[in-house]
């Protein structure tokens, strides 16, 4: 622990803050300031890893230890470091193409593993550094600088995508709803092994009302399905029920509310986390935010440090001597 | 009998178990006190078609009364396990040498499988070889027939016969290969069974049937004194990277994806957690040298393995590492190139790649083992330069050096260089690039130290400060003080050996073309030729006399398994017009052709 409680202003750090007017970094720039303190880490304890792209400007801003790396490859040296200093709080700061496209297979192996590290992936769905082609999240048909007839790819959704690597701890936040955004980090740094929250995160420039319908007051109460666990699954219209051994959207209106299901972010089922997913397509009319799974797993970086000190508890720590004369040898007078 | 030295070659399918055959009479050889080096060679192919020339495997082995200097030319002994290991070895047999054969294996079926149109056994063509024609298969199987086998199981046991008699030709003891044979099958009784009645059976053979009139004798060689093993190059890079940490007081991090022929050295380190070393098979190529990075800069010693096409994929993160002045160390074991080219081959063709294989000004520190146990000196030198001077050291091993083996004289721990490093400490205002004046060297400053947190990136970054800076007066004034950091890094003087100080020829090699070099020169001397000979370990920066050696003689020449890239190097940076002699056949240089060449270099 901190010897004094620390605060926002000790984690802000002196670099003039160079993200466009507007740009939804802002806004998790200061929730992460804000929350840091409640951790009680040491800032000198605290590392952010990050790639290439707008949001991996992030670690230059907070005033912790902070890498920023280069593109897709932030998780790979998150992985180095988390693995031989256990004693350290990582965090990967990433985007939409730097962890999906770029760094796709880095994400999902860190994953699998679940080497201690909290990712966190802004989706903005553009391109935003490279000013605005489409990126791996973005809607399919969507006209940008490098497809001026519609863009043929088909989206990743990063949650089933998530999911389908074994994550243990995956959630989903919005830029700007701070409160949220908070209790999800607050969960996900609890978590043990690692987390992935992707943020809705706005680009006022490339890509700007990208997630209007979650933002804007008038219809985010009824696009909102808010996951907590132990509560019923529901926005303000639309609540989930079990149908055909999957889920499925239903309007609160013809529902009972006693058919909704109760989200359980433990189960130990992937299949459910995954299908509590795919309830949201890429025009975002209804999205569920919150933890959609976190379960139980052995870290990765626990259990390398484990073997080694149970190989030195059994064998006693190598003896450069004898490892050098060990085998067949001989003397020569 | 008595001999002075043996070249044999073990070959047959990859399957017949020659490597395993080859390293046991080696480690036997090794305990008599003969001096050895050894030659691998076996296709890329985990099991290629039976019976083919291409799927041959084999083993050479070279050892002598003096000092070996290579695996040899031309084997004396051949042992061909079928009529494919015989067609793939014969030209490279001198005339006379000893061949024996599996008879039992030259079928009509396997001889016309390689294109024998008759059988070389009995069609004369042999004539000029001593041909030892032994049912090994046959033998093998008849001597298991007690055991409990079937005839598939029996027969695999035919490596085991085949050493058996070459270890009574030779006097080797066979103490060794016993006790090896009861750890490997320990938990297979009949399996051990098996092969230690096979390899008694061969012993038994040699020296009861009359096939074997002579056995040899070769005495042990003229070595200083000390304690010694048999290493090979992997093995040893993998010790001195052990050494290098724990002299350091450094965690070892490996992080490495599998590729040939570098993986040995993931394998052996695997096994040694108990010295606290981590290693991390990632993802990828990428994932391994960032892992590697990762580590370094939380303050371990970051270490990636890997060949060729591996470093082509790595090359962004080197520049990263370039660029935070971290220390890193990669281990390229070159294999033959381009893309996938012979994995199971050597070459020395990536000095290019490792020099300038980067985006932008980005320089980094180049080193290469000569020799298979050089590979432990060497890793524990690129760990002193890694973290003295916080930069990317790139070690040039390859597949000769990496696979192939030479006694070891052990070192005395106490004899290897101190290699502590601090750490930035605590400290008002810190800079992360603030230099040490005589090295150049920023500050290592980890995470976990309070007060000295701090930003770092690829983006260019502010003298002393390590801020974000796009000052055009400042990119140049950083990408000259790199330059001038590894330009700077002390290395050792490069030794001239020049018996007769009259030499107007120097031979500068580097990496593993010592040994057939070295071999060369020794024959040329013999003979009364006066030829300099020096070799470099040292590729980044050079060993700061080199430019006065090489105007010092009036001819240089280089050989290399490349096309000419360390030639390229010294005549950019000393107009010096170098000769080149080069080959990339795979295969390491012959004593022969390098000695061929220096005289016509001398002579022509």
């Amino acid at each position: 622990m901190a010897d004094i409680a620390l605060t926002k202003k000790d984690f802000t750090s002196e670099q003039e803050v160079k993200w466009c007017p507007g740009c939804g970094d802002y806004s998790i720039l200061s929730t992460m300031q804000i929350f840091l303190p409640e951790l009680g880490i040491p800032r000198e304890n605290i590392v952010f890893v990050s790639g290439i792209g707008c949001s991996s400007r992030f670690p230059y801003y907070l005033e912790t230890f902070g890498m920023h790396s280069i593109h897709g490859r932030a998780p790979t040296i998150a992985t180095g470091l988390a693995i031989s200093r256990p004693d350290l709080s990582v965090f990967v700061i990433t985007g939409d193409g730097d962890s999906l496209s770029i760094g796709g297979n880095h994400l999902i192996h860190a994953l699998r593993r679940n080497i201690e590290l909290k990712i966190l992936l802004f989706n903005n769905r553009i391109y935003g550094l490279t000013k605005g082609q489409y990126s791996p999240t973005s809607e399919q048909g969507k006209i940008t600088k490098s497809t001026p007839a519609g863009s043929l790819d088909s989206p990743f959704n990063p949650i089933s995508l998530a999911l389908g690597a074994e994550a243990s701890f995956v959630a989903r936040s919005v830029d700007s709803d701070r409160k949220h955004l908070t209790e999800v980090l607050r969960a996900a740094t609890a978590h043990k092994g690692s987390a992935l929250i992707e943020i809705y995160q706005n680009c006022p420039i490339f890509n700007d009302g990208a997630f209007d319908s979650v933002k804007d007051p008038s219809t985010k109460g009824a696009a909102l399905l808010q996951m907590v666990h132990g509560q019923a699954i529901k926005s303000e219209t639309h609540g989930v029920i079990r149908e055909n051994g999957s889920l499925k959207l239903v309007e609160l209106v013809n529902t009972n509310e006693a058919d909704l299901i109760i989200h359980d972010a433990h189960n130990p089922d992937p299949s459910y986390a995954f299908a509590l997913s795919r309830l949201s397509a890429s025009e975002l009319d209804h999205v569920p935010v919150g933890i959609f799974r976190d379960v139980a797993r052995a870290s990765y970086s626990a259990q390398v440090n484990t073997q080694i000190s149970d190989i030195i508890a059994k064998d006693g720590a190598g003896d450069l001597h004898k490892l050098l004369n060990s085998g067949d040898t001989w003397t020569v007078e | 009998m008595s001999l002075d030295q043996v070249t044999i070659r073990f070959a047959g399918d990859s399957g017949d178990g020659m490597q395993l055959t080859g390293d046991r009479f080696t480690m036997d050889t090794a305990s008599l006190g003969n001096d050895l080096s050894t030659l691998p060679n076996f296709p890329a192919e985990i099991r290629a078609p039976q019976g083919t020339v291409h799927g041959i495997s084999s083993f050479q082995l070279h050892f002598a009364d003096h000092h070996v200097q290579t695996p040899g030319d031309a084997p004396d002994v051949l042992v061909a396990m079928n009529p494919a290991a015989l067609k793939a070895n014969i030209k490279e047999l001198k005339r006379g040498a000893t061949i024996i054969v599996d008879k039992d294996e030259f079928t009509t079926r396997n001889l016309s499988k390689v294109g024998y149109a008759t059988n070389p056994l009995e069609d004369g063509s042999l004539e000029s070889y001593k041909i030892h024609a032994v049912g090994l298969t046959s033998l093998t199987v008849a001597a298991l027939s007690e055991l409990s086998l079937t005839r598939k199981e029996a027969e695999r046991s035919k490596n085991m016969f085949a050493l058996g008699l070459l270890t009574w030709m030779y006097h080797r003891p066979t103490e060794s290969t016993e006790n090896f044979l009861k750890a490997k099958f320990a938990t297979k009784p009949e399996i051990l069974a098996a092969n230690l009645l096979a390899y008694k059976t061969g012993w038994n053979y040699g020296e009861t049937t009359e096939d074997f009139a002579v056995s040899y004798d070769i005495g042990k060689a003229k070595m200083p004194a000390g304690k010694y093993r048999n290493i090979s190059g992997n093995t040893a890079m993998a010790y001195g990277l052990i050494a290098a940490s724990q002299r350091s007081g450094l965690q070892l991090f490996l992080g490495s994806y599998p590729i040939t022929p570098a993986s040995d050295i993931l394998h052996e380190l695997s096994k040694h957690k108990k010295f606290g070393v981590i290693t991390f098979q990632a993802e990828d190529e990428i994932a391994a040298v960032g892992s590697a990075l990762g580590a370094s800069y939380g303050g371990a010693l970051g270490i990636t393995t890997t060949s060729g096409p591996g470093v082509a994929l790595k090359s962004e993160m080197i520049g990263l590492g370039v660029m935070l002045e971290l220390p890193l160390i990669i281990i390229d074991v070159q294999r033959g190139g381009p893309s996938t080219g012979l994995p199971t081959k050597t070459e020395q063709a990536d000095l290019l790649q490792v020099m300038f294989g980067r985006n932008g000004e980005s320089p980094a520190v180049v080193l290469a083992p000569s020799h298979a146990s050089d590979c432990f000196a060497i890793a524990i030198e690129a760990a002193r330069i890694a973290t003295t001077y916080r930069v990317p050291v790139f070690i040039l091993s390859d597949g000769y050096i990496a696979n192939g083996s030479e006694p070891w004289m052990i070192p005395d721990i106490d004899s290897l260089p101190d290699l502590h490093v601090e750490f930035a400490k605590t400290q008002e205002n810190f800079m992360p690039y603030l230099r040490e004046p005589k090295t150049l060297a920023r500050p290592w400053a980890i995470p976990g130290t309070k007060g000295i947190e701090h930003r770092i990136g690829g983006l260019e970054k502010a003298d002393k400060t390590g801020e974000i800076s796009y000052d055009p007066a400042n990119h140049d004034f950083m990408v000259r003080t790199r330059a001038a950091k590894v330009a700077g890094i002390e290395v050792a003087d490069l030794e001239i050996d020049d018996p007769s100080g009259e030499a107007e020829l120097l031979v500068l090699g580097w990496g593993s073309t010592y040994g057939p070099i070295a071999s060369a020169i020794e024959v040329l001397r013999a003979s009364g030729e006066k030829v300099a000979q020096t070799h470099l370990r040292h590729l980044n920066p050079f060993p700061k006399n080199l430019g006065e050696i090489l105007q010092k003689y009036p001819k240089v020449m280089v050989p290399e398994m490349n096309l000419g890239q360390l030639a390229m190097l010294l005549r950019s940076q000393f107009l010096k017009d170098v000769i080149s002699l080069n080959q990339v056949r795979g295969l390491p240089f012959t004593t022969a052709e390098i000695a061929d060449s220096i005289k016509a270099v001398l002579h022509g």
